[in-house]
């Protein structure tokens, strides 16, 4: 297979098994592409892709960017904060308005879950969700289980643990649906307030001892606690979401066997991992970034190549 | 669905042989120079004539890189077929380097187009030759043409010339067939 099955990645939910390996397959090429002397091919020379950021991102639009540049597309950036969004335009006249200038994809980040999904309906372009409010954000689950399938060999049959603020966080939801899709097994970890009622219904289990959820997983990955969309208080305090949330080395050596520890970024030093661990050999928080240029040069790639003439 | 048989493996044979004869003429001892097979098909010709280069004419140590052109090609969007990208593994550095390209069939001439822009980004190099087994000639879109063929051939556009690799079809055979 050389197609996706989908014109618009909005989310890992509405994608196949055969798709994330066609994007690995083709991501691949591209982290090849991107360590040679030259890192650019000219394969979008006649696309135009419109970053359209509702909410603030530094990582994701700069992997995007970078990866979109990699390609030789054109790319025209636009941030809500500095926009005619505060005027009171509607999500659809802003993209319209955009699109009329010839733009053959958006990538979007919008705090609405479901954005994506709205816009596709009533738009042409082709349309790649960079985190949609709670909801997904596929191409950060997409470079995670790149990422492990890199350090580990496969990701079919592997333990993983997401810890943290599941109740908030995309990059969970997005994570559980790819990881299950290519056959590990998946646990969440974290305070039981943070963990939404229903989440068994995705066939992952619930662990709230963090020592037990360690000592089953090949990888964790520590997500940031959420603290801009939360409207209450989930726990206690900062410190005691460490004592009983947080990896430190110690942590980290009193286990029986090499975990890998994983991170999305940003990290908040000292309250979900200690800086000891987020710099050592069994984090691959940095491979992560760098795989994510090469995971959305084939995500752009490829859906680049069913656009129409 | 028609084919017949253009070349035969000992007429392949004579003219690897000739090939490489000619490779030694212009780059002696290949110290200077580097060979590229052009994936998919061109890499099968490239690692043949390193073995022969070495095994059959002594010589010492033949630099071979695969370049893949997918992301290069200037078809993208406008073919019905999406083309899977393959390895690309250049080992070496091309920079003020002889490169030959090795192809299986030169036709139109746009995929050496786009190894040509291809391998701008592994550097400079000195020159660029292209050797190829088989050449159709009068069907180029573009002004290339080989500095090394195996075989001349004039075919129509609806004929497809087919080369299979005992490593690859189990017989080393060159095919035109008419479909």
């Amino acid at each position: 297979m050389s197609e996706l099955s989908v014109n618009h990645l909005l989310g890992i939910k509405y994608i196949t098994e055969a798709d994330i390996e066609l994007i690995f397959k083709t991501a691949d090429h591209f982290k090849e592409v991107i360590n040679r002397p030259i890192k650019k091919v000219p394969s979008l020379r006649d696309i135009t892709i419109a970053n359209l950021f509702f909410e603030n991102s530094t990582r994701t639009k700069l992997s995007f960017e970078l990866a979109e540049k990699r390609l030789s597309a054109d790319v025209i950036n636009f941030s809500a904060a500095a926009s005619s969004v505060k005027k009171g335009e509607t999500l659809i006249d802003t993209v319209n308005n955009i699109l009329s200038m010839k733009v053959d994809m958006v990538v979007m980040r919008h705090p609405n879950p479901g954005a994506g999904v709205f816009l596709s309906k009533h738009i042409d372009a082709s349309i790649v969700n960079a985190g949609d409010g709670a909801h997904e954000h596929p191409t950060q689950a997409l470079l995670d289980s790149y990422s492990i399938r890199e350090r580990l060999g496969d990701v079919a049959g592997k333990n993983v643990v997401i810890v943290g603020d599941i109740l908030h966080s995309r990059v969970a939801l997005s994570n559980i649906y790819a990881l299950k899709l290519q056959g590990a097994n998946v646990k969440v970890c974290g305070p039981k307030t943070l963990i939404p009622k229903h989440i068994k219904s995705l066939g992952v289990e619930v662990e709230l001892d963090l020592r037990k959820a360690l000592e089953w997983c090949d990888v964790a990955n520590m997500l940031r606690v959420q603290n801009e969309r939360m409207d209450i208080s989930y726990f206690p305090s900062t410190r005691e979401y460490t004592q009983q949330y947080g990896v430190d080395k110690t942590l980290l050596d009193s286990l029986d066997k090499e975990i890998v520890i994983m991170h999305p970024g940003p990290i908040n030093r000292g309250v979900e991992i200690t800086s000891d661990v987020a710099d050592s050999d069994h984090a691959i928080i940095l491979d992560q970034v760098q795989n994510g240029v090469a995971v959305r040069m084939a995500v752009i790639y490829l859906l680049a190549s069913k656009i129409k003439q | 669905m028609s084919q017949k048989v253009l070349l035969t493996a000992t007429e392949i044979h004579i003219i690897l042989n000739r090939l490489a004869c000619q490779l030694i003429e212009n780059h002696t001892d290949f110290k200077e120079t580097v060979i590229i097979g052009i994936q998919p098909r061109g890499v099968f010709l490239a690692e043949r004539m390193k073995q022969l280069l070495i095994n059959e004419y002594g010589i010492e140590d033949i630099k071979l890189g695969r370049l893949d052109i997918t992301f290069y090609r200037d078809d993208f969007r406008r073919s019905e077929k999406i083309l899977a990208a393959n390895t690309t593994q250049i080992d070496f550095v091309v920079e003020n380097k002889k490169v030959v390209f090795i192809d299986d069939v030169l036709y139109t001439g746009r995929s050496i187009n786009a190894a040509l822009t291809a391998l701008q980004s592994f550097g400079r190099p000195q020159e660029v030759e292209l050797l190829c087994l088989i050449d159709r000639r009068f069907s180029r879109h573009l002004p290339i043409q080989p500095d090394y063929k195996g075989r001349q051939v004039d075919a129509i556009n609806d004929q497809k010339v087919k080369v299979c690799w005992t490593e690859n079809e189990g017989e080393d055979t060159v095919y035109l067939v008419k479909s």
